[in-house]
């Protein structure tokens, strides 16, 4: 690009790659025209992006204004802002609710377990320790998501270890007053939304920890120390200074915990009473009625609620935390 | 109230933290609590898979998984799947780490959303898109769709790898080669390369994890096809099959476990390197 290196290009064929003469003026250019260099590089990319995923992106969501002929099972292209429209029934309106709120919940669940986990490692926790939690808590996080939900089935099972433990501590009386409560009771543990909450939130704490102790992490000690020689509580120093300067991580992990919770329609099947959440309803709609249109419009409840999201967690600092 | 606090604060503010202590530690005891039970399940003697306390223990349900054809098919499927989209994630990954380390350019911002966007989407976006343009297109699902899915989330993995790396490699190490008398593919090779040999790894172990153990996107690009992860989730409307779902359940976080722990230590080492900065 300057001067200099261009005299030191164009010096190269002194030296002893004289004969590879190809790949010389190929050096050179590379070095030279970066704009050409920068085009090479994200072509193949832009394309598979551009292409596969935009392309599929996009026809999915171009059918969600086309019509679904409900006696002859298929699409036309006749465009309609019906879908849309049907969005709005109650019963679809319950569906979009009830999946937001176990999103909210499953939120605050995992911030609550997570920020002691994520304070612990970043600034209590030695080299040692710290790649000890780092690990456990790695490995929980990669572990197949089908494994860790059929494990839960297998826990919150009549018969099975939480009921055991319960009987054995005398707890099943407590259990069954928790189930009897409205909302988040059921007729079992496994039928209940108390188990759902659980076991979404077990599957997504790991993508709390990461972030809330990236964010901590980055939060000099002495600042903690000097809120407490100031004479400020722990709790005190806990709300003006920690959380604070942690709340970006908190929102970068909600993005996943939201996200995911938003999306899943795995684990509202295994656990949980029935009432469809988001995703199983777009499940059933393109799978078994093939109403692809309808489908399509209901994935624009997720990806508009999550592009909400993404612009307000770039407020708060979010992407700093990542 | 007041003195209510006070007591709160003294018992939270126990010698070095012991409260806290107390609760990290059961945080990630509750992590691990369910893989533990898998493991122990599959050896328990009972065929019922999920009653305890556990009677007996056992290796039968090891051996007789090990003869079930369509288990070792599953895992065969997956294996391939992950390889091929690894290797793709893996280049294209790498050039969009080269490409975004690079001056601004119009777009790049976008450029960067556009790689997010399969992981920060719901996988059932992800999925349902490319079941509707595979079908538009008349291509059935198989072995490709999988791993057309499966590569264009595990993209980023590579990139986030990469690019850390690239950007704690300092310009004078390019400039040096360059200087010596290298020229772009010389210092590419013998110089760039070998820097990120071990985060191209770390992100490719990843991604290949992240491959072998993806549901949600695969439930719609495998058409009849039956990754393990999908066998898996078949096995859970087969209760009394539980015996042998545990043990495959077993089997596929030994598969993955040193892998994770490997592409850790990978990059730690990698960047933690003193002269890097």
């Amino acid at each position: 690009m300057t001067e200099a290196s261009a005299m030191a290009s164009t010096a190269l064929p002194a030296l002893p790659t004289l004969n590879h003469n190809w790949r010389n003026s190929l050096s050179t250019l590379l070095y030279q025209r970066r704009t050409l260099t920068l085009f090479l590089l994200l072509l193949p990319p832009l394309l598979w992006f551009g292409v596969v995923y935009i392309g599929s992106l996009f026809t999915l969501l171009s059918q969600s204004i086309f019509t679904f002929d409900e006696m002859a099972m298929s699409v036309s292209a006749e465009l309609t802002t019906d879908n849309f429209v049907s969005l709005l029934n109650p019963a679809n309106y319950d569906i979009v609710l009830r999946t937001l709120g176990m999103a909210v919940a499953v939120t605050l669940g995992t911030v609550a377990i997570g920020f002691p986990v994520a304070y612990y490692m970043a600034h209590y926790a030695g080299p040692r320790e710290k790649g000890f939690f780092f690990v456990g808590v790695m490995l929980p996080m990669w572990a197949s998501y089908i494994v860790k939900a059929y494990a839960w089935t297998v826990l919150l099972a009549q018969g099975g270890v939480i009921y055991w433990v319960l009987r054995q501590l005398g707890l099943l009386p407590v259990l069954e007053a928790v189930l009897r409560l409205p909302v988040i009771g059921g007729d079992t543990l496994a039928t209940s939304n108390l188990g759902r909450f659980l076991v979404l939130t077990y599957i997504w704490l790991p993508f709390m920890i990461l972030p809330i102790q990236a964010a901590i992490e980055r939060v000099p000690a002495n600042l903690l120390l000097a809120s407490a020689d100031l004479g400020a509580h722990p709790f005190k120093t806990f709300t003006s200074v920690l959380w604070p300067l942690a709340f970006p991580g908190v929102v970068a992990g909600s993005i996943f915990t939201f996200s995911l919770t938003l999306g899943d329609y795995i684990i509202p099947q295994l656990v949980g009473p029935s009432g469809l959440y988001i995703g199983n309803m777009v499940y059933t709609l393109q799978g078994t009625i093939g109403n692809i249109p309808m489908a399509a419009a209901f994935t624009c409840v997720p990806i508009v609620l999550i592009t909400l999201y993404l612009a307000l967690a770039r407020r708060l600092g979010a992407f700093n935390a990542l | 109230m007041r003195s209510d606090q006070h007591g709160l604060l003294r018992l939270l503010h126990l010698p070095k933290g012991l409260v806290l202590r107390l609760s990290a530690y059961t945080g990630l005891a509750f992590l691990h609590l369910p893989l533990v039970f898998i493991a122990l399940y599959a050896f328990n003697d009972n065929s019922a898979g999920y009653s305890f306390p556990i009677t007996g223990l056992t290796l039968r349900w090891v051996s007789l998984a090990w003869e079930r054809d369509e288990i070792r098919a599953a895992i065969g499927l997956s294996l391939s799947v992950a390889a091929m989209a690894t290797f793709i994630a893996m280049v294209l990954g790498t050039l969009t780490a080269a490409a975004l380390n690079r001056d601004r350019f119009f777009g790049k911002n976008a450029f960067t959303t556009l790689l997010i966007l399969p992981i920060a989407l719901p996988g059932i976006v992800t999925g349902i898109a490319l079941l509707s343009a595979f079908k538009l297109m008349d291509v059935t699902p198989g072995y490709w769709t999988i791993v057309i899915g499966h590569a264009t989330f595990c993209v980023v993995i590579v990139h986030n790898n990469v690019v850390a790396r690239l950007r704690r490699l300092p310009a004078r190490l390019w400039e040096a080669s360059m200087d010596l008398g290298a020229d772009t593919l010389t210092t590419l090779r013998h110089i760039i390369l070998p820097q990120l040999g071990t985060a191209l790894l770390a992100g490719g172990i990843l991604a290949f994890a992240l491959s072998v153990d993806e549901l949600i996107v695969t439930t719609f690009t495998a058409g009849s096809d039956k990754t393990l992860p999908i066998w898996l989730m078949g096995q859970l409307s087969r209760p009394r099959d539980a015996a042998i779902t545990n043990v495959v359940a077993l089997a596929v976080m030994l598969l993955t476990a040193p892998l994770i722990i490997l592409a850790w230590r990978l990059t730690r080492d990698g960047d933690a390197k003193p002269n890097t900065r």
